[in-house]
């Protein structure tokens, strides 16, 4: 494989921003933000130019590595920190540092009246440089330092407000569910490295072939946890709706575009792990279909904006693991549907972020209406967002989503059919939650205060904006025509037979579009041509306020996790009072027992020690004379 | 084969008649009371001592001991013990309950292992004598050892030595932590503390006097007092003690010891 | 007579020394016993000396009267010390190492 020394570029600028705008403190308050935007920027481009590299090569020489260094070295086993651009990587390289640059822009204006602005950008470069880290390694040794650094900056990110109590214990919660995930990961490794002997990408490709399903699957197992911790996905996905404690840009980057989607990178760059374990990858798909459906439902329940985009956004990466445990046929679909909700689903979050910049920072939508003359490009690239995301054509959900349904249903057998249909009530529900959420914000009647005053968001907001609603409308078409995407990643996949077609590919579209037309007209006639409360109304059915509790996700986790951890740790501690302790304590009463009995005979009387010596001196003769004798 | 050295006659009688004296000096040293006696007791040891030396052909270290240990050594413990108070005698009951047997036992084993052990040891050879070694005079012999092959512990030793010298210099100096009284500051003060009794001081050694005089009336020669010896502004004071208590007749003549 | 009755008077020098250092309860009688133990040990050395035919004994006998002297100094002027702010030249006075 071909080397190319400039790879490591795109991690070293945003890593170089992020430590000099942490190491130069406060001197650096008045351009730290621009800096930080100029460097990922320069990630961006250094990208754009490895692309039109690439794009200039065979597919074969496609990939690039660079090595940077020995990592480790210890007898057979080695791992050097080198770094691998491919296919995949490269789609994720341009979807980070591109949005990524687009979100810094959008925070320079967002952030501020913040007076720690420096800092927030010293994170957000940071979490590139982690993120950028994350994609390029070409070992899961490699990856897993990334992975750990996203999961750092997103706790610092999420507590970035970490003056309000309940933001800390949020991002608290986030590292510590992410925790669990991050151990799967470590297993993952340590199988890997126990069983094969090697951790590299390739290395583990080679030896899956010949290692046994077992092996393969408890990796591919592990390495779902870890997914699943990320990507927030069923049952670690009760710490992304708190993550909505961060400020809003994080929430459109980390917590919508990228970070969460590493998962479904994981799965998708370990294919040949799950393509060697069935079971592992069956699991896959459970998962992304509970989730799928899981963040839908609760999505229609919650009335804080940033709660309901962050239900759609474990919503929509169910969609893609899903996508992701279909196998060959699956794997270009979650990545289309990654990349394009990449854009709509940060363009949206910026919207929501512009309106909260416009209402006081109020989260509630019930307290939102009518927002659509004050706001008339954030309503609109809303607007395109939405129209992505429910998958209307020609916008780019509908291309990703509904390759996604569509491979479902051809997943054969029942497993195809029931696969389908949750994937189609998904866009049924996501229909129904998305207009529910643009009524309430933008068409219905106002229902906010005299002394809210909603105005439009500078240029340094809507700008980014616009731009990712061009994304939007446009990623979609653009990577599904003539399959192009499907065609770029082709070389990572194995090759997979054609399937039969449960259903031609145009009564998928329109089962699906008839799917999502119920699920909007639900919504309108529920909330455009009926008032709305704006507290919301309490006496609902059972279902309803099992939904607004996160579907009580937070009880279940207490209830399984949390007590009887607390109360294995307080038995613990009462072993460590009594028996540690108290075999601590014994010793030391011991040493203090002893001497005490032992001062006694220091009597402090120089003559009893010199009598002392004495006896010594006597003994000593005493046992030269035995000796001698 | 006939022993190199023998220990002719003369000095056989010198060691059976001083040994004795040494250790019963030296037991008189532990057992008698005052301090003073010790140091005695220990000079006449040393003394004895120094006699060995010179009669085993030692005669630089005989004269040493003499003028080092007798002269210097022990007029410093004797200045010591002035310094300390020479009546210092401690009883000689023992205060730490059964330490005077253990040690008793414990120094008899002692010796008495000791001494076994020198007669069973055997050097292989017979003893050689110094006759050799000094043929060039005792003192020579030992300058060319000491400024030759021990010319570096000797010089290390006379840094221990000053050393010694300062630190004994550092100890023994007292600071003082107010100001010196000046004279007038001393009269000033005895005049106005109390009484005036003490104000003309306190009598010169070797004076024997009961009282200060300013205060009491002279005697005159029949034995009556003479007022006109005591100042007129103590007499209006009535700070007049009568003199008659001094008239020789009644002064107690027995004088109890004072301790 | 043997050479070797100077090394029982020695020994013998030097278990009163001994004694008396735990005896005796006046710091410079104790001081006083410490230096004769230096003297019994000095006269060991001469007459080793004398067996061996070498002056070295000697020179270390010599050097032991050195190291005497300063230890008398040193120690006098400690006692002096103590007595000045004890009034006490009793060993038995300064225990305050039990504390």
């Amino acid at each position: 494989m071909a080397t190319n020394s400039g790879l490591v570029y795109l991690i070293a600028l945003p890593l170089f921003g992020a430590i000099s705008l942490l190491l130069l403190g406060r001197r650096a308050d008045k351009w730290g933000h621009l800096l930080a935007t100029a460097l990922s920027a320069g990630s961006f481009a250094v990208g754009l130019f490895q692309l039109s590299e690439m794009l200039g090569r065979e597919t074969e020489a496609r990939p690039v590595t660079q090595k940077l260094f020995t990592w480790i070295s210890v007898g057979s086993f080695n791992v050097d920190a080198s770094l691998l651009l491919d296919q995949l990587s490269i789609c994720f390289v341009l979807l980070i540092t591109g949005v990524g640059t687009l979100i810094h822009i959008y925070s320079i204006s967002y952030m501020s009246h913040d007076p720690d602005r420096r800092r927030f950008f010293a994170y957000l470069n940071l979490f590139i440089a982690s993120m950028l880290l994350l994609v390029l390694g070409d070992s899961y040794l490699n990856l897993y330092v990334g992975w750990e650094g996203v999961g750092l900056a997103s706790y610092l990110l999420i507590g970035f407000w970490n003056k309000k109590p309940a933001y800390a214990t949020a991002s608290k919660k986030a590292f510590v569910m992410n925790r669990i995930g991050d151990m799967g990961l470590s297993f993952a490794i340590m199988i890997a490295f126990a069983s094969l002997g090697t951790v590299s990408f390739s290395g583990v490709k080679e030896k899956a072939e010949f290692a046994s399903e077992a092996t393969m699957t408890a990796i591919g197992i592990m390495l779902l946890i870890a997914a699943v911790g990320k990507s927030a996905q069923f049952p670690l996905q009760a710490w992304l709706g708190d993550a909505m404690a961060g400020p809003t840009p994080v929430s459109a980057l980390i917590h919508a575009a990228t970070m969460v989607t590493a998962g479904v990178y994981l799965i998708v760059r370990s294919n040949f792990v799950f393509d060697a374990a069935p079971n592992a990858q069956l699991l896959v798909v459970i998962v992304g279909a509970i989730t799928l459906l899981f963040g839908a439902i609760i999505g229609t329940a919650k009335d804080d904006i940033k709660k309901a985009l962050a239900a759609s956004t474990m919503s929509q990466i169910g969609y893609m693991v899903l996508g992701a445990g279909l196998g060959p046929a699956g794997y270009a679909y979650a990545i289309m549907h990654l990349i394009t909700h990449g854009f709509f689903k940060a363009g949206m979050f910026l919207g929501a972020g512009s309106v909260m910049h416009g209402m006081n920072d109020e989260v509630n939508m019930r307290k939102y209406g009518g927002l659509r003359k004050f706001m008339p490009i954030t309503f609109v690239t809303f607007g395109l967002g939405y129209l992505a995301i429910i998958g209307v054509p020609p916008f780019a959900g509908y291309f990703s989503k509904d390759k996604i349904i569509e491979t479902a249903l051809n997943a054969g057998g029942a497993k195809g059919i029931i696969l389908g249909s949750i994937t189609l009530l998904g866009a049924a529900i996501t229909a129904f939650y998305m207009t529910r959420l643009m009524i309430l914000t933008f068409t219905s009647p106002k229902r906010w205060d005299d002394n809210q005053h909603p105005h439009e968001s500078p240029a340094l907001m809507w700008i980014p904006m616009s731009l990712l609603a061009i994304g939007s409308v446009a990623s979609g078409y653009l990577l599904y025509r003539g399959e192009a995407l499907k065609h770029w990643l082709e070389p990572l996949f194995e090759k997979h037979g054609e399937h039969t077609e449960l259903l031609p590919p145009i009564v998928v579209s329109g089962l699906a579009l008839l799917m999502v037309a119920i699920g909007v007209s639900i919504a309108v006639i529920k909330y455009q041509l009926s008032d709305i409360d704006a507290v919301a109304p309490e006496n609902v059915s059972i279902f309803t306020r099992a939904a607004r509790r996160d579907l009580l996700q937070d009880d279940a986790n207490e209830a399984l996790f949390m007590r009887p951890g607390q109360a294995l740790t307080s038995a613990l501690v009462k072993v460590d009072e009594r028996v540690v302790d108290g075999t601590v304590r014994g010793i030391g009463q011991m040493a203090v027992g002893s001497g005490t009995a032992l001062r006694k005979s220091q009597t402090g009387f120089v003559r009893s020690y010199a009598m002392l010596i004495l006896i010594g001196a006597a003994a000593l003769i005493a046992a030269i004379w035995v000796v001698t004798q | 084969m006939e022993p190199l050295l023998t220990i002719q006659g003369p000095e056989a009688a010198l060691f059976w008649f001083l040994a004795p004296l040494s250790v019963i000096a030296a037991l008189g040293m532990l057992l008698v009371k005052k301090a003073v006696h010790s140091a005695l007791l220990l000079a006449w040891v040393m003394i004895t001592l120094a006699i060995f030396y010179i009669a085993q052909d030692a005669v630089f270290l005989g004269v040493v001991q003499i003028i080092v240990y007798t002269g210097a050594v022990m007029m410093l413990f004797l200045f010591i013990l002035m310094l300390v108070g020479v009546d210092s005698s401690d009883s000689l009951t023992e205060t730490i309950t059964g330490l005077r047997p253990i040690a008793i036992t414990a120094a008899l084993g002692f010796g008495g292992l000791l001494v076994s052990l020198l007669g069973r040891a055997t050097l292989g050879r017979e003893a050689v004598g110094l006759a050799e070694a000094n043929a060039a005079g005792n003192v020579q012999g030992l300058a060319a050892l000491l400024f030759s092959k021990y010319v570096w512990p000797f010089e290390v030793v006379s840094a221990l030595l000053i050393t010694a010298a300062i630190g004994a210099m550092v100890l023994a100096h007292h600071q003082r932590t107010n100001a010196r009284p000046t004279q007038r500051e001393q009269a000033v003060k005895r005049f106005r503390s109390g009484s005036l009794a003490g104000a003309a001081g306190l009598p010169g050694p070797g004076v024997f006097a009961r009282h200060n005089a300013v205060d009491v009336p002279a005697l005159l020669p029949d034995g009556t007092p003479a007022p006109s010896s005591i100042s007129a502004t103590l007499k209006a004071r009535g700070d007049v003690i009568d003199s008659g208590q001094f008239q020789l007749d009644n002064v107690d003549t027995t004088v109890a010891e004072e301790k | 007579m043997d050479i070797n009755n100077y090394l029982y008077l020695s020994a013998i020098l030097f278990t009163i020394g001994a004694v008396g250092v735990v005896v005796r309860r006046n710091a410079i009688v104790v001081f006083m016993c410490i230096e004769l133990m230096l003297n019994a040990g000095n006269l060991a050395l001469v007459t080793f000396s004398r067996i061996n035919g070498t002056l070295d004994g000697q020179v270390v006998a010599f050097f032991t009267m050195v190291v005497a002297a300063c230890e008398v100094v040193v120690g006098l002027a400690i006692i002096v010390t103590i007595y000045r702010s004890r009034r006490s030249a009793s060993i038995d006075d300064a225990s305050l190492l039990k504390r």
